[in-house]
């Protein structure tokens, strides 16, 4: 079973966790309004999964917390994880 | 029974305890310490099982449980390994797949047209005419198989265990011990993990008569003894390696699932056979399997020996059978030019006759195959083919195998090792290791006994360093010297074709050939085809040969052929180990125990036990039911709805909060109302309903469906970071109970309890107030999930049981009932209420369910909004409408509504008998259908069809007066 560093909590097995799906910028409202039906679509049903880092929601659940984590979708190993406001002073909000 | 040779020191039979057991209904003797197959063949039985497909038979071949020629059961438990299994006083055993016992298994005339079954017969035979295949398939299940399973055997519970350890070492060999005692000396605390009874390994065989081999052995078992940070678990394989170091150890018992931080693999290696004709007779065996009769059990494997061998452990194996007292007819080595090397001279010293360039062309059988009698030498040419002329006969009893090796690696492989052919060693070796991953001794090619423990060593501080347990010097690895142990082709064709390259599957050499002809050409692919390595032992003794023929057939090496990808598990594990002891978390509400003293039946509901009815004497499950729905529409009743979903949701974003999170305006929400709540996804499918309390002008108490709370709350929280919202949430789920009190005299109960002013206009019909009941601190919300005039009332759990007592004494004289779930479910259902997840599916929003009031699309922003948007615009495919049935049997959720061959929708939920006297359920159905009054037909449980009229919802007080009961 996999071991996964949650920020808050250390290293715990994979069974104490919840996949999140892919990490995406959530559109504004404007945005929402400016895109056309189709690539509203586009956003709600299609995922990227091209091989390479991802990154991705997980969750903790005993502990309630939600991070990010980079993943590299080919080898399975996880690159490094950190809290969603780590996430936008390191990395930007890029999705 | 036959006799044993003389006593020699580490032998593992124990002769002052003699065994009595019994085999196929006889009689035999052995010793403790006797694994069943060295008894048998020590009491001098050859034939110990049956094969696959042919049910030829077969003898002791590798006793190490690299073959499962010996594989029995005992009534109870089946496929049980002759190699490992002790023999004890009163066990009694049978060989697996046979038809009327071994002797005389009535299926071994099917090895005579062996040759009308060619590879892949199974597949191109039995596929037409596609109407007999079961029958075929029957038939040919019960000729090719293993053991029976018994489905009346004792069910023995096996508890899952878990270990924590720095490292894992498997295999207690010489490389392994010293392993483990390098990482323990250094701090690790470790495992070592040995499937033998006794560790030591190749110092009991390989190495039995080097000198010092004995006191070598003893000292490292003393030093490994005396660490206490250094575990030896012996009777144990490793069986799968997953994950960051997560392995699978299994014994007898149980199945442990170790955490290790480094692992160390010096599991050794596998004995090869040679491939010849009729290299499965009884008598054939490798010569790892005649050292370990021989050292380990005091069995002689054979009374006349020819040794086949292409190395100087064939000749070393000859020294071993001399000083044994059994005599060696010849030695067949594979080479031109011998073996130059000191046991070479010895074994001419001690006047055994030696071939050099010849081969075992083919053993030949004894009466019924059940033994050899000789062999058939011919001389190879410079090429290594057989020659057609020179052949040459020996008697002798059996034919010993000593032609190579292959590194025991698939578990190895399964943590992350990557391995390249070695033409030094003539085996593969690692090429890669993962992290915290190291090979030893002969699994990584290391054959020399002082080479293989300096490899144990050094793998073992390897580990020690890092993890941070060491920082001395670390030596060179030992790398192999002189020429390879292994032979790189020993498979010599023959006329006839019982050449077996794989003992577990039946398949012989002619089969790789056929199969290559027709195309498969892939290592992955001549696997499907021929099977091979697919049987119990997973090619243990096959693959490599297997490798060697396909990388021949298409002139290309070793490496260019690859290897099969190696699995979990490595051994087989009983799926009695596996499944080991049911765990299923299960939470109760705090009035659990009341319920219970009420007659409760009670049911599962998502992760919670619930109150599904009260019994009540002899009352059928439906009158109990329809009876306590009664009683709320006609008195009041009580239930326990504490499993609701219980949000705190507090903050200066609160009220923006949820208005993004559910379809809803939460802003001008005064506070001490209520309001229903609509959650939808991206996609505007509805996954949550409730309802909203406004408490404070900052903070919301919000209930959520029972089942669907902690995906909710999982959701909040992440849509609370990524919207950036000051927001505090709780779920107070398990911290609060809950109980509706509904019904037309429920005001009158509560009245009585509470110093809040229940009069109408005080606490109107969607109002909340805080106020003390039944002297507790309560929330209360007047509220009509059921349709009647209801208070639910919150309060923390450590009052639930009080509030019930006083509540269920107050409303004595109204005939107060406590009612369930199903009367719920049914009052509801009246009410044309929906259930979030029965009534709506994966794709239902709100527009389907008639919920498009509960969507405020002039909001500037919630979850769905964009998704709802397109989906309003969409023609609607589906309509949730109220039916009537025609009559109050038959349907249940999910029948379809049919016309003809068409699927015109389906039932969600049903009530067969109602308050209101007449069958009723809800359905989905095209809008074309939706209309007031249009008949539809229902395909009932056994096909028929029963009609079913639209009526508008709700069924019951469609303007809601009951709810809002004023007096």
């Amino acid at each position: 079973m996999k071991i996964i560093h949650c920020p808050v909590n250390g290293p715990r097995p994979l069974q104490e966790f919840y996949f999140g799906g892919q990490f995406r910028a959530v559109p504004t409202s404007e945005q929402e309004d400016a895109m056309t039906d189709a690539e509203w679509s586009d956003y709600a049903f299609n995922r990227d999964g091209s091989p390479g880092i991802q990154k991705e929601w997980w969750y903790h659940t005993p502990s309630g917390t939600w991070f990010i984590a980079e993943r590299d979708i080919v080898t399975d190993v996880f690159v490094r994880t950190y809290l969603f406001d780590q996430a936008d002073q390191e990395s930007g909000n890029d999705g | 029974m036959a006799e044993r040779l003389p006593y020699r020191e580490g032998e593992w039979i124990d002769r002052t305890q003699p065994v009595t057991f019994h085999f196929e209904g006889v009689a035999y003797e052995g010793f403790h310490g006797d694994s069943l197959s060295s008894a048998l063949w020590g009491a001098g039985l050859r034939v110990l099982g049956r094969s696959f497909k042919y049910h030829r038979p077969r003898g002791l071949y590798s006793l190490a449980g690299h073959d499962v020629n010996l594989l029995v059961e005992d009534g109870e438990r089946t496929n049980l390994r002759g190699d490992f299994l002790p023999i004890a006083d009163g066990l009694d055993v049978r060989a697996v797949n046979t038809a009327g016992g071994l002797k005389r298994d009535r299926l071994q005339m099917i090895d005579r047209f062996g040759s009308l079954m060619p590879v892949g017969f199974y597949y191109k035979a039995f596929h037409t005419p596609r109407s007999l295949f079961p029958f075929y398939e029957n038939q040919m299940r019960k000729i090719a198989g293993l053991g029976k399973i018994n489905p009346h055997a004792l069910r023995r519970p096996s508890p899952k265990d878990y270990a924590f350890c720095d490292l894992l070492v498997t295999g207690a060999g010489p490389s392994g011990l010293a392993a483990a005692i390098a990482a323990a000396e250094a701090g690790l605390r470790v495992v070592l993990a040995e499937e033998q009874p006794q560790p030591g390994g190749s110092l009991r065989t390989q190495h039995a008569r080097t000198p010092q081999a004995a006191e070598q052995l003893q000292e490292l078992i003393r030093r490994a003894s005396e660490l206490e940070n250094l575990e030896l678990r012996c009777c144990t394989q490793v069986a799968g390696y997953y994950s960051d170091h997560w392995a699978a150890l299994v014994d007898e018992r149980r199945l442990t699932k170790l955490r290790t931080r480094a692992a160390v693999f010096a599991s050794g290696c596998i004995e090869q056979p040679a491939v010849f004709q009729n290299n499965d007779l009884p008598g054939v065996m490798l010569g790892s399997a005649a050292q370990r009769l021989i050292y380990l059990y005091r069995v002689a494997p054979c009374q006349r020996a020819v040794i086949l061998t292409a190395t100087a452990e064939g000749y070393r194996l000859a020294l071993d059978f001399a000083e044994a007292g059994i005599p060696v007819v010849a030695l067949v080595d594979l080479r031109h030019d011998g073996e130059s090397s000191e046991c070479g001279r010895l074994v001419e010293a001690a006047d055994i006759e030696i071939f050099r360039g010849h081969t075992v062309l083919e053993a030949q059988p004894g009466p019924s195959g059940h033994s050899v009698r000789g062999v058939i030498l011919c001389p190879l040419d410079e090429d290594g083919h057989p020659d057609a002329i020179g052949h040459l006969k020996l008697d002798c009893d059996g034919v010993i195998m000593s032609v190579g090796w292959a590194p025991n690696v698939d578990v190895a492989y399964q943590a992350g090792v990557r391995f390249t052919y070695s033409d030094q060693v003539g085996q593969l070796v690692p090429k890669e290791c993962p992290p915290g991953v190291f090979l030893a001794g002969r699994a990584a090619g290391v054959f020399d006994l002082e080479d293989q423990i300096a490899s144990g060593r050094r793998a073992g501080l390897q580990a020690a360093a890092l993890l941070d347990s060491y920082d001395g010097a670390i030596a060179p690895a030992p790398i192999h010297r002189g020429p390879p142990p292994s032979h790189a082709f020993p498979i010599f064709p023959h006329k006839g074709k019982k050449n077996f390259v794989d003992l577990d599957e039946d398949l012989h050499l002619v089969d790789f050939k056929n199969a290559h002809h027709e195309g498969f050409d892939n290592i992955e692919l001549i696997k499907r085809y021929t099977t091979v390595g697919m049987g119990p032992t997973q090619g243990k003794l096959a693959n490599t040969n297997a490798i060697r023929i396909l990388a021949r057939l298409n002139g290309k090496t070793i490496d260019e052929t690859g290897t099969t990808v190696s699995r979990p598990f490595h051994h087989p594990v009983s799926l009695e180990k596996l499944a080991g002891r049911r765990f299923h978390p299960q939470r109760r509400t705090p009035l659990h125990a009341l319920h219970q003293s009420l007659d409760a039946e009670m049911i599962h509901a998502g992760a919670w036990l619930r109150a599904e009815y009260y019994r009540d004497g002899s009352s059928s499950r439906a009158d109990c039911i329809l009876h306590e729905a009664r009683q709320v529409r006609h008195s009041v009743g009580l239930i326990d709805v504490s499993t609701l979903g219980k949000l705190q949701i507090s903050g200066p974003d609160a009220a923006r909060f949820l208005e993004t999170i559910y379809t809803g305006n939460f802003s001008n929400q005064p506070i001490g109302r209520l309001q229903y709540a609509l959650g939808c996804d991206e996609l505007g499918v509805i996954i949550e309903d409730g309802v909203v309390a406004r408490v404070g002008e900052e903070n919301f108490y919000v209930t959520a469906t029972s089942s669907g709370v902690t995906a909710f709350y999982r959701d909040l929280q992440r849509w609370a970071l990524l919207l950036r919202m000051r927001v505090e949430l709780i779920n107070a789920t398990g911290h609060l109970a809950a109980v509706n009190l509904a019904g037309p005299q429920a005001r009158k109960v509560l009245t009585k309890l509470t110093d809040l002013s229940l009069a109408p206009e005080d606490f109107r019909y969607l109002d909340v107030h805080r106020g003390c009941v039944a002297g507790l601190d309560a929330l209360v919300m007047r509220i009509g999930f059921v349709g009647e005039l209801g208070f639910e009332i919150h309060v923390p759990t450590s009052g639930a049981q009080h509030l019930w007592r006083t509540l269920m004494e107050a409303g004595a004289a109204q005939g107060i009932r406590p009612f369930g779930v199903e009367a719920q479910r049914l009052l509801r259902l009246e009410k044309g209420h929906l259930i979030v997840g029965q009534d709506t599916d994966a794709l239902t929003h709100p527009y389907e369910v008639g919920l498009d009031w509960a969507v405020k699309e002039d909001k500037p922003y919630f979850v769905g909004a964009r998704s709802l948007q397109i989906l309003r615009k969409q023609p609607q495919e589906r309509t949730l409408v109220g039916l009537v049935l025609s009559q109050d049997h038959g349907v249940e959720e999910c029948h379809l509504i049919v016309e003809g061959e068409r699927m015109l929708g389906r039932i969600t939920s049903v009530a067969h008998r109602t308050t209101l006297g007449m069958p009723i359920a809800l359905a989905f159905v095209h809008p074309d259908r939706a209309r007031e009054g249009t008949e539809l037909q229902i395909c009932g449980t056994g096909g028929e069809l029963i009609s079913a009229r639209v009526v508008p919802l709700p069924f019951y007080d469609p303007d809601g007066l009951r709810q809002k009961l004023k007096d």
